[in-house]
């Protein structure tokens, strides 16, 4: 038998190497704005943990650096994010001193290395499996149940950000539904009316190139500028327009943040059903046409059917997008998770500002897998090559 | 004839957009309604056009940077000596794509302070996608009968590939920059809020107090200097890909 070099094994080795032995795993504060003293992996965890983790990380050198099965590197990248996940919560217990609850101890750029080696095996061992859409969703699942279990299990309580999250728990909830609500809430408003924009600009052609480009030009306005320009319209139809402040329109707050974001979804919905009506097969059409159906009957049964997968990729667009921009809207309070990001900037709290980002780059990464994955599946239906 | 009425535009907004910046005052009685009585219409802490200036300083370091890295390891994955990484640098594109400029610049500021460098950082890394996308598509989708004649002609790799391959690649490269750039400017507005000198400091300043002619003047500087490097980077992938012989 002979051994095979793996080229990305070894940059992921060296990976590996400097985050368990030059890098601090974990940082100590005594308080949450102070700044944090590195612990290294030995000092970090208990003795027998940290040895085991040392030597562990070898092992798993020596097998990304050789040829191994794709499978193998796959549950090896699992398996080890799991027990970094573990190790870095019985750390915070290990640092913080006993009722002690001004101390905080967060990951630091040791753990944060390991973990992005270990779920660069992964993925790519998931990249060389091309798994199935459901397979690939399903997949997703087990790691959100695997890390709601630890936040349930409270593994995790020791660390600095769920400190964080412990002190204002109410108010992440009322955020979370609100961020929530302005993405996929924004995004139904524009699939409401980008659909029937997109099929009309693809049926009449005049108006076509003038839409997109207004929309065009929507998307290069900052968004905290379009944020900030619907403030005044609204503050005014607010005062003037009688049951409009009643509805919950108001200069500030989440009503302009919610119009702009629907300003920025237009774009992509209008011109991928656009493009997508445009690359139904003339032969569908005149086929369609032949047995008599009705120009309605066309759209429904044949055109949007067809071009349902290219749709459904703006959709994907526009939902990642939103998710992103809806911490914008804390600036002009909106909510959303942005508001746990702008505070913590504010008080130079990183733990505050990683309670905001962590859960909207998950959202964002959750919906993105999932969507694919739809997309996938339904260019499967239509018959079309992914 | 057909373009003459666009390119008047947008040289018309282009002079109006430098009347603005140099002298700023002439523009006062159209700014003036939309503020209270008492406030000022035209931003008055800083410089505009320094302000201009430095946004687009930002945006250029960050984009070239982007672009090196990103077209230098589009390279790498498209020679037979990189295949390895090419299933997982396309997932990466994936994944990166996911993380919301916000989050990125917040995440930078940890490891590297207030000012300009989180939002270098974030415009960097969030440039970085498109480029490389493009870059590698760009360098994989080469008509085969042009890389075979090249290969015929006695090049060697490297002629084949600053010869052939990145001439032919490049309208579809440029369009991944003039992307990145678009999404750098928009962007770099919200490195305002990690003290970074760009125009979202005039954004912001409106709506600390609440001075509508603040935030549309930022906003519009960005969205004009947006518009007009779009257009020329369009016109530029014209011209090199008429060249490259596509259309």
């Amino acid at each position: 038998m002979t051994f095979r070099i793996d080229k990305l094994g070894v940059v992921i080795a060296v990976l590996l190497a400097y985050g368990a032995f030059l890098a601090p795993f974990a940082n100590f504060r005594a308080n949450r704005i102070v700044p944090g003293e590195a612990r290294g992996i030995l000092e970090a965890l208990p003795v027998g943990l940290g040895a085991a983790l040392v030597g562990f990380t070898v092992i798993a050198i020596v097998v990304v650096v050789l040829k191994t099965p794709t499978v193998f590197r796959l549950l090896l990248g699992l398996a080890a994010l799991l027990a970094l996940a573990i190790l870095v919560g019985l750390s915070a217990g290990h640092l913080t001193p006993p009722e002690n609850t001004y101390a905080r101890v967060s990951p630091a750029s040791g753990f944060w290395l390991l973990s992005f080696a270990f779920a660069l095996v992964a993925a790519d061992a998931l990249a060389r499996l091309r798994l199935s859409p459901l397979a690939r969703v399903a997949l997703l699942a087990a790691v959100a149940a695997a890390a709601a279990g630890l936040l349930m299990s409270g593994a995790w309580d020791g660390l600095s950000i769920l400190k964080e999250y412990g002190s204002r728990a109410d108010s992440f909830w009322l955020e979370a539904g609100r961020h929530v609500v302005l993405a996929l809430g924004s995004l139904v408003a524009a699939t409401l009316v980008g659909l029937p924009l997109g099929v009309l600009c693809h049926r009449v052609e005049a108006l076509r190139a003038g839409v997109l480009n207004v929309l065009n030009i929507i998307q290069t306005i900052p968004s905290i500028a379009l944020f900030g320009l619907l403030i005044a319209p609204l503050g005014w139809i607010a005062v003037h327009v009688p049951g409009a402040a009643a509805l919950g329109i108001r200069g500030i707050g989440t009503a302009p943040a919610f119009i702009a974001l629907f300003l920025y979804s237009l774009l992509p919905v209008v011109a991928n059903t656009v493009v997508g009506l445009a690359g139904v097969p003339r032969e569908a059409n005149d086929a369609a046409r032949g047995i008599g159906m009705t120009d309605g009957q066309r759209l429904f049964r044949v055109e949007l059917p067809l071009a349902f997968p290219v749709i459904l990729t703006g959709i994907r667009i526009v939902l990642v997008q939103n998710i992103g921009l809806a911490t914008i809207a804390a600036l002009i309070g909106g909510g959303g998770f942005g508001v746990f990001v702008f505070q913590g900037i504010g008080q130079t709290a990183m733990d505050l500002v990683l309670l905001g980002a962590v859960p909207t780059v998950a959202l964002a990464f959750a919906a993105a897998i999932v969507l694919d994955a739809a997309t996938e599946l339904s260019n499967r239906k239509s018959g079309r090559a992914a | 004839m057909k373009r003459l009425l666009p390119n008047l535009l947008r040289l018309a907004a282009l002079l109006v957009l430098i009347a603005f910046l140099v002298q700023p005052a002439l523009f006062e009685p159209l700014l003036k309604p939309l503020v209270q009585a008492n406030a000022p219409a035209v931003y008055n802490q800083g410089s505009l056009l320094s302000l201009t200036l430095s946004h687009l300083a930002t945006v250029f370091a960050a984009t070239l940077a982007a672009t090196i890295v990103a077209v230098g390891l589009a390279i790498l994955v498209t020679r037979p000596i990189g295949a390895e990484f090419l299933p997982l640098s396309r997932s990466l594109v994936n994944i990166g794509q996911t993380f919301p400029p916000v989050a990125v610049l917040a995440l930078a500021v940890p490891a590297v302070g207030f000012g300009e460098k989180p939002t270098l950082i974030a415009l960097f890394l969030y440039g970085l996608l498109p480029i490389f996308e493009n870059a590698m598509t760009g360098l994989s989708t080469l008509p085969p009968a042009i890389t075979e004649a090249a290969r015929g002609t006695g090049m060697t790799a490297w002629q084949r590939l600053t010869r052939v391959e990145l001439p032919l690649a490049l309208p579809v490269i440029l369009a991944g920059i003039r992307l990145s750039v678009v999404i750098s400017l928009a962007t770099a507005t919200i490195g305002s809020t990690v003290a970074a000198k760009t125009l979202g400091e005039v954004i912001i300043a409106g709506l600390q107090s609440n001075n509508l002619a603040f935030v549309l003047q930022g906003g519009l500087v960005v969205a004009v200097l947006a518009v007009l490097i779009y257009d020329t980077f369009s016109a530029l992938e014209r011209v090199l890909s008429r060249r490259a012989g596509r259309i």
